[in-house]
């Protein structure tokens, strides 16, 4: 792991880096009032969209939950997009009719984030089965919460994949929360991965506040579904730094809890991993000051984006609009 | 030649397995379809194996992978069974696949096809017997097709394999796969999107759909014979696109409108119809509109409590009288 080329491990801080400040955008104009709807922030699990997305080509297939914005971010898409439609202007990924919870950005695999927890797994099998047909060898990867295993689409989802052999990573964050409540309090299943067993699916579960850590794996992994060996899933162990969603009074966390957490920082243990390999603090420091300048430029910049024409509310409905109109 | 309804729907699926190699089966139990149909299927599930997917009793996630396959370059036909049971895929059919083209701002689309076979099919009590389409009415992104015969239950399944860009819903009736129709090989459809004029007549519209037509063709018949009246039918085949146009214009012609619906009479199809003529019909109308459907309750088992509400030529008839008597009531718009 420790061998991984410096280049890589600077584009990961980087990547990190960019997740994070991109969040306290989100959260700061949230607090505003700039931003429409309740944005999910993936503050904290940054390191798990970084180190799986590491594998992906432009065309491999991403489902994303509603926490969406870092994997979004990791596969490649313009933040400057990206933030335009989580703040609904025109300029947004999807012209502003998706919003934070459904951001879509085809050209780049980001098939999409869904709202509905749980909703995106089975569509992930689909995309996966099209291109296992196709013979392209793109693989899907499906990230999800630990609250989707409460769902029986996942448990479908698990048992398809399983029976088709479908070239898809399934990669669940485990930040020990669904929604509102622990773990423990909503399953008697400690860990996520032992939900593949039983359908023979490869799992395991690892540290996903490392990025290195999750590199490693998903590299494996990934290279192991290319290779047609079929479906894997990665339980990444996380934590959510914020709320559920922006404005969650959190009432369900301890202070010890939270700053517990903080120590897993997952930026902050791969800016320690370089600073023992002997790179410069300015260095890191040069790469986080370059990053929030530019996240802060593509904000601005979203900001001042137009809002979309309310004349076009119904464009889009259909991609083949049928005419009912009688001939004369 | 003369096709039955479930060949109709056998032929469809056959002959577009053969026309694109990108069309995927997930599930291939369809359900209802009579020895005849089955053994015009039955080739083409075997030479076509490979793009036919043993599914599970998973209705989530066998829809949910149709739209998957769709939105990544595939076409996929999902055989949802019985219609109630699209009720365990809806969050899928609806609140993705119906949604995907929007939210992306038009980036994707799925064009999958989700086969159903709904409707009261005598004795398949309240968990057997809905009528989806109402619902699936108020779900903008979805094309729901409700063919009213062999012909178009052919031309539409075909049309929403082959061709359409959009998700659409398919919907058989159980006692439709038996009625038999005429196709001409090779002949063009008319488009999705276009009612029928099955029969023409003067005196009275009747706007049918699905089951509804041949018992509303039955019920012209006998008002023509026993009656004296002209009676024009038409087919909505789609209930979305639906072609307002089409019901406009005959009851422009007519003047009188009965629609025979299957739904429930809240909020069924046949109160969309109403809501049309009372917006945009009220000066054709002579008389009330009347709403033949089906009463709000759960279907029943027992066949004599189920009959009681089946939506019969007998009824429609009877709708029919109650409109025709009832034009000196009318207060036309000045």
């Amino acid at each position: 792991m420790t061998d991984l080329a410096l280049d890589k491990l600077y584009g990961f801080y980087e990547q990190l880096w960019r997740i994070r400040l991109f969040e306290g955008h989100v959260q700061r104009l949230a607090a505003k009032g700039e931003v429409p709807g309740f944005p999910h922030l993936s503050t904290g699990q940054e390191a798990v969209a970084v180190g799986v997305c590491a594998h992906l080509a432009a065309n491999d297939y991403v489902f994303s939950s509603h926490r969406a914005h870092g994997h979004v971010l990791a596969k490649g898409s313009d933040p400057y997009a990206t933030f335009a439609e989580i703040i609904g202007r025109q300029d947004g990924l999807c012209r502003g009719r998706g919003g934070s919870m459904h951001l879509v950005d085809a050209a780049n695999g980001v098939m999409g984030a869904t709202g509905v927890v749980a909703g995106n797994l089975s569509l992930a099998a689909g995309a996966a089965w099209a291109a296992q047909a196709l013979g392209d060898g793109r693989i899907a990867v499906v990230f999800f919460g630990d609250g989707a295993t409460g769902a029986g689409v996942f448990h479908e989802t698990l048992n398809l994949a399983s029976l088709w052999q479908l070239p898809l990573l399934f990669v669940c964050e485990n930040n020990g929360y669904a929604e509102f409540t622990s773990r423990e309090e909503h399953s008697k299943v400690a860990k996520v991965s032992a939900f593949a067993a039983p359908y023979h699916l490869p799992a395991e579960t690892i540290d996903g506040n490392d990025v290195l850590v999750v590199n490693a794996a998903a590299a494996a992994a990934v290279r192991s579904i290319r290779s047609g060996a079929g479906p894997r899933l990665l339980e990444c162990m996380t934590y959510r730094m914020a709320g559920h969603y922006v404005g969650d009074a959190q009432r369900y966390r301890s202070k010890e809890e939270l700053a517990a957490m903080k120590e897993k920082d997952p930026i902050d243990r791969l800016r320690a991993h370089l600073t023992q390999r002997g790179e410069p603090a300015a260095e890191l420091e040069a790469i986080e000051k370059r990053v929030a300048s530019e996240v802060q430029a593509a904000v601005e910049r979203a900001r001042q984006a137009a809002r979309p024409d309310p004349a076009t509310v119904l464009d889009y409905v259909y991609s083949q609009p049928l005419s009912t109109t009688a001939e004369a | 030649m003369k096709i039955s309804f479930a060949q109709g729907v056998a032929m469809a699926i056959s002959e577009s397995l053969a026309a694109d190699s990108r069309l995927l089966l997930i599930g291939n139990g369809f359900v209802g379809l009579n020895m005849e149909a089955r053994a015009l299927l039955e080739p083409a599930l075997r030479e076509f194996a490979d793009r036919i997917l043993v599914a599970p009793v998973s209705e989530l996630a066998l829809a949910g992978a149709g739209i998957g396959a769709a939105m990544a370059g595939q076409r996929a036909a999902v055989d949802l069974s019985t219609g109630s049971f699209i009720f365990q895929a809806f969050a899928q059919v609806v609140n993705e696949a119906a949604n995907v083209h929007y939210m992306s701002g038009g980036q994707t689309t799925a064009p999958v096809t989700f086969c159903s076979l709904a409707g009261m099919r005598s004795a398949g009590a309240a968990q057997h017997s809905h009528r989806i389409q109402a619902m699936l009415g108020q779900v903008p992104g979805l094309q729901v097709l409700v063919p009213g015969g062999a012909d178009d239950a052919y031309h539409m399944l075909k049309w929403a394999l082959l061709q359409s860009q959009n998700p659409t819903v398919f919907i058989s009736h159980a006692l439709l796969l038996g009625e038999t129709g005429e196709l001409t090989p090779g002949a063009p459809m008319l488009p999705v999107g276009k009612a029928r004029i099955r029969r023409e007549g003067r005196d009275l519209s009747i706007i049918a759909s699905s089951i509804t037509v041949p018992r509303a063709l039955e019920a012209a018949q006998s008002l023509e014979r026993d009656h004296g009246f002209s009676v024009e039918v038409v087919d909505l085949r789609s209930i979305a696109p639906l072609d307002r146009d089409t019901v406009l214009k005959s009851v422009a012609k007519t003047g009188r409108a009965v629609i025979a619906d299957e739904c429930h009479r809240s909020f069924g199809v046949a109160a969309e119809i109403a809501a049309t003529l009372a917006e945009e019909g009220l000066a054709y109308l002579k008389a009330p509109v009347c709403r033949v459907a089906v009463p709000d309750v759960p279907v029943p088992f027992s066949p004599p409590l189920e009959a009681e509400l089946t939506v019969t030529a007998d009824k429609i008839v009877a709708g029919a009288l109650k409109v025709l008597n009832a034009g000196s009531t009318m207060r036309r718009p000045v």
